[in-house]
């Protein structure tokens, strides 16, 4: 745990301190009224979600301020020096050839000395020739990877990390077409020696100044990561980032240790179990079946009395494995194959340790269970212990690669990589120069199933690895990690802001004791200084685009975290979907994909027409009334950027084409294009 | 490149010893003397590292691949007698609780 360095003041530091402790005084002050004083409790179902959506809404905003106090502007970068090996990787699984080609050209042309390989998933003859033909590199799964869990771009990833002997990496999405400087641009952080990653923004060249769709993500590629910076836990995103060799394969070989040991005392558990009930189900006349289970199962004991006692684990299983195969070898020779081990069985355990969602160490207990309490055969529970063991022994039997140092436990693997390695005592920095040039889905859709993705992936990273629980992290570290996780949450906010106004306009419920001056004294204070901080933090840079969208897609991000607890809890398949990199034949606007957004809008609307008539003839009280009615409008107008982005035919060039400033300027949601 | 003596014992068991520095740069070709050598019958051996000055996360991932690859043909790697360099390195990545070192070339089949 590094103490994060000093920071120089800044006026501009100075300024955004103030306005944060503000911030929090006003929030807290507004909220802890609202608890006390002014929830309407007759009328609980409304009342009571809006104050805690407005609860969740300020822990959003105290972290924002908290990622703000050590904003760190790095400014010009050491030089990098001389004589690093590096290699540069294109990860690609289906994207078109020549797209890929003209990000590996580039690659290519990097100043510094450095190789080029592009990691085609797609085993694509074409790509192949395509790159031969240039002198570039191609590398493809290795044998191991035949019936193995491929685990997508970590995968790709992993087997390529295992085919080249560069100190440090280039990685990049095949659409991030890559400056010649970016290396001699982030090579000299590395020569502090626990830095571990310099991650360089994502930027998309063909987007309109307007961004309809919020690809850009300028308050994410900028202040958040530059504050996350400051607390020494800059993210990893997957592209546009340099990574140290050395810290990967470490974590990837602690990650090994920890995940070896869990698995092996989860077998024996499980191990006892089936031995147990296979004892229970012998029929008289078979003692020396019974004696042979007696005998695996002294060893189950004694193998997990040694783990308990500290022995070194591999030397463990290596005893117990020769223990349970000569029994094994007993029970064959004596001719016991009348109680013949039922094949499926076996297959069954077999595809247990090839599972591909779980990586050995989290193997479902529900799995396991199942596995304990079927009817099995005497032998064949013998043989069920030994696949047991064996599927999580050293070896890993069911993964490609021992080591895995590219975190496989969920979709996007940046993340859950990034954490673990600042858990191991590395460094990362934000460096905030753009340094490629990338393409942005172009359509709603394929924005949606992206957006998605990001989502589901970082709530996979919360639900089995909370940052919240992380040892080796710094408090302010596993805070930075929690609160990109905690800014998904607003699905379920967005939903109770929604209906808060509609009901208060449509049917009179009033979730507040009242829309007094009192009320208004605390709130409008709060909200005024939060803006502030906005614009304070985001320095010229466009933030409105990304307000919109972490409300207007909540149904997206509910859908994230739905998926996701599906996925890590109940074992549901996360209907995972490659972001399509090509433009989709134009066939109109997809209102199917958006149909929540347009019903909410549609209830807004008439919650406003309903409103006007119940002032009109007395019902509402004018003050509640418009204050309600204004917060619809601005509801409707989050929303009104659904309408446009549906509607959005694709990027037309405007000429002539401008080179993208080095300093993003378009707008962004707060957290890499999400909420 | 790193030297790499292969002898192989009178009980069978291959021993391995190599000489300098084992890295990122020298992983592979250790990764594969290994697998050449369980490959070819000998699927016991011990990894004497008393000569090696340096370990890496990749040296170490190599020793960790060959280990796999002796297991699955029914064998096992052992590693003896490590420095305090490629101890500490051990220790870095825990696995020294699941990888013991042992003190002897010759007793690291029998303690």
């Amino acid at each position: 745990m590094s103490r994060a360095t000093a920071l120089p003041l800044t006026r501009r530091l100075v300024a955004v301190r103030v306005i944060v402790v503000l911030t929090a005084v006003l929030g807290l002050n507004y909220i802890v009224w609202r608890w006390l004083f002014s929830v309407h409790w007759s009328v609980w179902w409304i009342a009571v979600p809006l104050v805690i959506a407005e609860t969740y809404s300020l822990i959003d905003s105290l972290l924002f301020g908290l990622t703000m106090w050590r904003l760190r502007e790095r400014g010009e970068p050491p030089p990098a020096p001389e004589g690093l090996t590096v290699d540069v990787f294109i990860t690609t699984y289906n994207e078109p050839i020549e797209l890929v080609m003209d990000t590996a050209r580039a690659a290519k042309a990097i100043r510094y000395p450095h190789r080029t390989w592009i990691l085609d998933d797609g085993n694509r003859p074409a790509m192949h020739e395509a790159a031969e033909a240039e002198g570039i590199g191609v590398i493809t799964r290795s044998a191991d990877w035949v019936g193995m869990p491929r685990h997508a771009k970590a995968g790709n990833l992993n087997n390529a990390l295992l085919a080249t002997d560069g100190e440090f990496l280039l990685i990049l999405d095949a659409d991030q077409v890559p400056v010649p400087e970016i290396l001699d641009r982030t090579l000299g952080y590395f020569t502090d020696e626990r830095m571990g990653l310099v991650q360089t923004p994502q930027y998309f060249v063909n987007v309109p100044e307007s961004d309809p769709l919020g690809s850009q993500a300028p308050l994410f590629y900028g202040p958040i990561q530059q504050g996350k910076d400051g607390w020494n836990a800059a993210f990893f995103c997957g592209s546009n980032a340099i990574i140290r060799r050395e810290a990967l394969m470490q974590l990837g070989l602690a990650r090994y240790a920890h995940d070896v040991e869990l698995g092996v005392v989860k077998a024996l558990r499980t191990a006892r179990t089936v031995l147990q009930e296979a004892r229970e189900s012998l029929e008289p006349g078979q003692e020396r079946i019974a004696e042979a289970l007696d005998a695996i199962d002294h060893d189950v004991k004694r193998a997990r009395r040694e783990l308990a006692r500290g022995v070194a684990l591999f030397d463990v299983t290596y005893r117990f494995q020769r223990r349970i195969d000569s029994v094994h070898r007993e029970l064959v020779e004596a001719d016991l194959t009348a109680v013949a081990a039922d094949l499926a069985i076996i297959a069954e355990l077999e595809a247990l340790a090839e599972d591909p969602v779980d990586t050995l160490a989290d193997i479902s207990s529900a799995a396991l269970d199942r596995l304990a309490h079927r009817q099995w055969s005497p032998l064949g529970a013998v043989d069920a212990v030994r696949a047991l063991v064996e599927a999580v022994d050293v070896g890993r039997a069911g993964e490609a690669q021992p080591i895995m140092p590219l975190a496989t436990i969920s979709v996007t693997e940046d993340m859950a990589t990034c954490m673990r390695m600042h858990g191991l005592g590395w460094r990362s920095a934000y460096h905030d120069e753009v340094l490629a040039h990338g393409l942005a889905p172009e359509d709603l859709e394929t924005m949606l199933t992206q957006r998605l993705r990001w989502a589901q992936g970082t709530v996979q990273v919360l639900f089995r690895e909370n940052p919240l629980t992380q040892r080796g992290l710094s408090i302010t570290q596993r805070l930075m990690y929690f609160a990109t996780m905690w800014s998904y949450l607003s699905g379920f906010a967005a939903l109770v802001y929604l209906a808060a106004p509609i009901t208060y306009l449509s049917i009179g419920v009033q979730p507040v004791q009242a829309y007094s001056v009192d009320f208004f004294a605390r709130l409008v204070p709060f909200l005024i200084v939060n803006q502030l901080l906005f614009l304070v933090v985001a320095n010229g840079r466009p933030t409105w685009r990304g307000q919109q969208y972490s409300l207007a897609l909540f149904p997206t991000w509910i859908k994230s975290f739905t998926s996701a607890f599906g996925n890590v809890f109940l074992g549901r398949d996360l209907d995972f979907a490659v972001t399509p990199k090509t433009k989709r034949e134009p066939t109109g606007p997809r209102w199917d994909r958006v149909r929540p957004q347009l019903i909410a809008m549609g209830l807004l609307a008439l919650a406003l027409v309903i409103g006007v008539v119940r002032i009109a003839v007395g019902q509402a009280p004018l003050f509640g009334a418009s204050f309600n009615m204004l917060w619809v409008l601005f509801d409707l107008l989050i929303f009104s950027v659904i309408l446009r982005a549906a509607r959005y035919r694709g990027f037309e060039p405007e000429p002539p084409p401008a080179r993208p400033p080095a300093h993003l300027a378009a707008p962004a949601p707060t957290h890499r294009g999400a909420p | 490149m790193i030297e790499i003596d292969v002898t192989t014992d009178s009980q069978g068991i291959g021993v391995v010893v190599p000489k300098g520095r084992l890295t990122m740069v020298s992983a592979p070709q250790v990764r594969s003397t290994l697998e050449q050598l369980v490959d070819a019958g000998t699927a016991r051996i011990v990894v004497d590292l008393a000569e090696t000055t340096f370990l890496d996360s990749s040296g170490l991932g190599a020793l960790i691949s060959a280990l796999k690859t002796a297991r699955k043909a029914g064998g096992d790697l052992r590693i003896a007698r490590p420095t305090e360099a490629v101890l500490t390195v051990l220790r870095l990545t825990n696995l020294d609780k699941v990888l013991r070192p042992r003190d002897t070339v010759e007793g690291a089949f029998y303690v």
